[in-house]
């Protein structure tokens, strides 16, 4: 049974597995947010999480990422039992998340916010003598991060003084600057006037292949356009998992997601 | 000591860069010369100075500024760099103030022996109470800093044999700075032994406050749920920068005890935390020259309201304090980085 754990863990369908959880739960109280999860996301997989509203999507990037502790299960990042590490610990370790409502820093410069980032996974958060400045290979990284999300113009402002879909940029910089293996994207199109989450999803499109993408997302269009594994979560559990155009035709699905969706 | 290569070196970006990374140098530039000296500090830090020639009768008063401001700074490092607010921060400053006493009366009357003394017993105090005080949110931070000062006050009232209680520790002398400069009865030595201490440790403080270390405390201000997202251990960052308020605060006491050469109980007083919380948000957090304009306009305005109405000055003290925090928003440094604004406004209309 051990062996037959560690094989399953090696590989899905030949490839190495990413990120996975085992058994996963989560209680508050008597309510079940999460109910024995076990998910498998592969390596450089465009993977992606939907569910109707309530179904616990972000409660499982919350336990991914440690922000919250699990009543039971593991989580397992590129075989690493990483249940117990605390956020930053696994931030380290290249799994790296986005907020579904920014979590910026408001009365930072856009440039100071992605290098404070770039300085975290530098490992210079410790260096009290010098000035930020004077780390020149991290304002330049910084710098290229803004370039490649299009913010090199407003490096300069406040992020409190830009419109919402450019902040939803910053969030996705921040998360760059860690160097995700594993990056989980909570609904980054969240708040973004429609003709700019196309913009913002061919961003993400371009990333490369060595990071691995989970996509938490309520626009269904956006997901069978980006996705090309697709795991449905109902009530805290996971109903089913397949490629977008079984995913499409699954009835079960389509009575509890689609059927809504296209009702409301 | 070279300030002016705080700013680092200027270093033109990669040939190979993308066109993006051009129109981000402005930024860049601005981060760049962030840490650089502005000719107003030179100024400001000229004022203690000429204060020395220009009011030799009030030396006294001048040091106790002096000593406020460095105790101030300590505040502002862990309320206005990492949002940790704290209703019992005298407890460092009394801590030290005790330390560098008792080493003084037990024959080690070295002041600079007394300072390091003192800062390395406050930086374990700070150490050790951070761990309570970091424990919970705002509300829990005040009233757990609140508890260990009252603990400690108490401690120091009841341990007459050590401390002396309520009749304050007696005996306490120092032997000249460096062995050449001795403390006279005019306070012209403890004047310019308190300008040092605090400039070289505002120095220090500077320093740190632009460094990546000081950027990650200001993450965790603005915004705490966001930096373990990045990597950023929050909780080991806000207890180092805890600690080092701790010993600045506890600097600041011994610097009272050498230059009063007296230590009494209300250097653990619940009304010195309380003052200097007022002082700090007062002068406007975050900004390091806030504290310390905060302390000047608050220990003048009580020096001289007191002089004017010697029973009700805190009155007046009291109304000052409304009207700013009111309508001056983020203090005296906020009003002042305000008129900055405008005047940046009028040249560049004119020009």
């Amino acid at each position: 049974m051990f062996f037959s754990a560690l094989s399953a863990s090696k590989a899905v369908f030949g490839m190495t597995v990413a990120l996975e959880t085992r058994g996963l739960v989560k209680k508050f109280g008597g309510f079940v947010a999460a109910s024995d999860v076990a998910i498998r996301v592969a390596e450089g997989a465009r993977h992606a999480l939907i569910g109707p509203n309530g179904a616990g999507k972000t409660t499982l990037v919350d336990l991914l990422t440690g922000f919250l502790e699990p009543s039971a299960g593991e989580v397992i990042l590129k075989g690493e039992n990483v249940t117990h590490l605390a956020q930053h610990q696994r931030v380290r370790r290249g799994l790296v998340r986005t907020f579904q409502i920014n979590r910026l820093f408001a009365d930072m410069t856009v440039l100071e916010s992605v290098t404070l980032a770039v300085c975290e996974r530098r490992g210079l958060g410790w260096r009290w003598w010098r000035p930020v400045g004077a780390f020149t290979e991290a304002l330049d990284e910084a710098g290229e991060i803004l370039a490649m999300l299009h913010l090199s113009d407003v490096a300069h402002e406040r992020t409190r003084n830009l419109a919402y879909g450019r902040q939803r940029l910053i969030e996705i910089g921040l998360a760059l600057a860690a160097r995700p293996r594993v990056l989980l994207l909570d609904e980054p199109a969240a708040g973004v006037p429609a003709g700019q989450s196309r913009a913002l999803f061919e961003t993400i499109a371009r990333l490369p292949r060595e990071v691995t993408i989970l996509l938490i997302e309520h626009d269904m269009d956006l997901v069978f356009r980006f996705a090309e594994r697709i795991s449905v979560l109902v009530g805290g559990a996971l109903l089913t998992e397949d490629v977008p155009e079984v995913i499409a035709r699954d009835a079960r699905v389509r009575e509890v997601y689609l059927g809504e969706a296209a009702g409301g | 000591m070279s300030l002016s290569s705080a700013g680092g070196t200027r270093s033109p970006s990669a040939p190979s860069s993308a066109a993006g990374i051009s129109a981000a140098a402005p930024a860049a530039r601005a981060l760049r010369g962030a840490a650089r000296w502005h000719w107003a500090e030179y100024v400001f830090w000229a004022v203690p100075v000429a204060a020395y020639f220009l009011f030799p009768e009030n030396l006294v008063l001048l040091s106790q500024i002096a000593i406020t401001a460095l105790f101030a700074l300590s505040l502002d490092l862990i309320l206005g760099y990492a949002g940790i607010i704290s209703l019992g921060h005298a407890a460092f400053f009394g801590l030290g103030a005790y330390v560098a006493g008792l080493m003084s009366v037990h024959g080690w009357g070295d002041p600079l022996a007394g300072l390091a003394g003192a800062a390395l017993v406050t930086a374990l105090g700070g150490l050790v109470t951070s761990f309570l005080v970091l424990r919970g949110a705002d509300l829990t931070r005040l009233m757990v800093t609140l508890g260990v000062a009252m603990m400690l006050y108490e401690a120091a009232n009841k341990l007459t044999a050590i401390t002396g209680g309520v009749d304050g520790l007696q005996g306490v002398s120092f032997t000249p700075i460096l062995g050449l400069f001795g403390f006279d009865l005019y306070g012209r030595t403890a004047y310019l032994y308190s300008v040092a201490v605090l400039f070289a440790l505002f120095w220090l403080a500077r320093r740190l406050v632009h460094s990546p270390f000081g950027l990650s405390l200001r993450g965790i201000r603005q915004n705490v749920v966001r930096m373990p997202a990045i990597g950023a251990p929050v909780h080991a960052r806000l207890v180092a920068i805890y600690t080092l308020g701790a010993a600045y605060a506890g600097v600041a006491g011994a610097l009272l005890t050498q230059t009063t050469q007296f230590v009494s109980l209300d250097v653990l007083a619940f009304n010195r935390s309380a003052e200097l919380l007022l002082i700090v948000v007062l002068g406007g957090t975050g900004s390091l020259y806030g504290a310390l304009l905060g302390t000047v306009v608050f220990m003048v305005a009580h020096h001289l309201l007191s002089d004017i109405n010697p029973n009700y000055w805190q009155f007046w003290l009291g109304a000052l304090l409304v009207v700013i925090v009111l309508f001056a928003r983020d203090g005296v440094m906020g009003g002042v980085r305000r008129l900055n604004r405008v005047i940046a406004r009028r040249k560049g209309g004119k020009a």
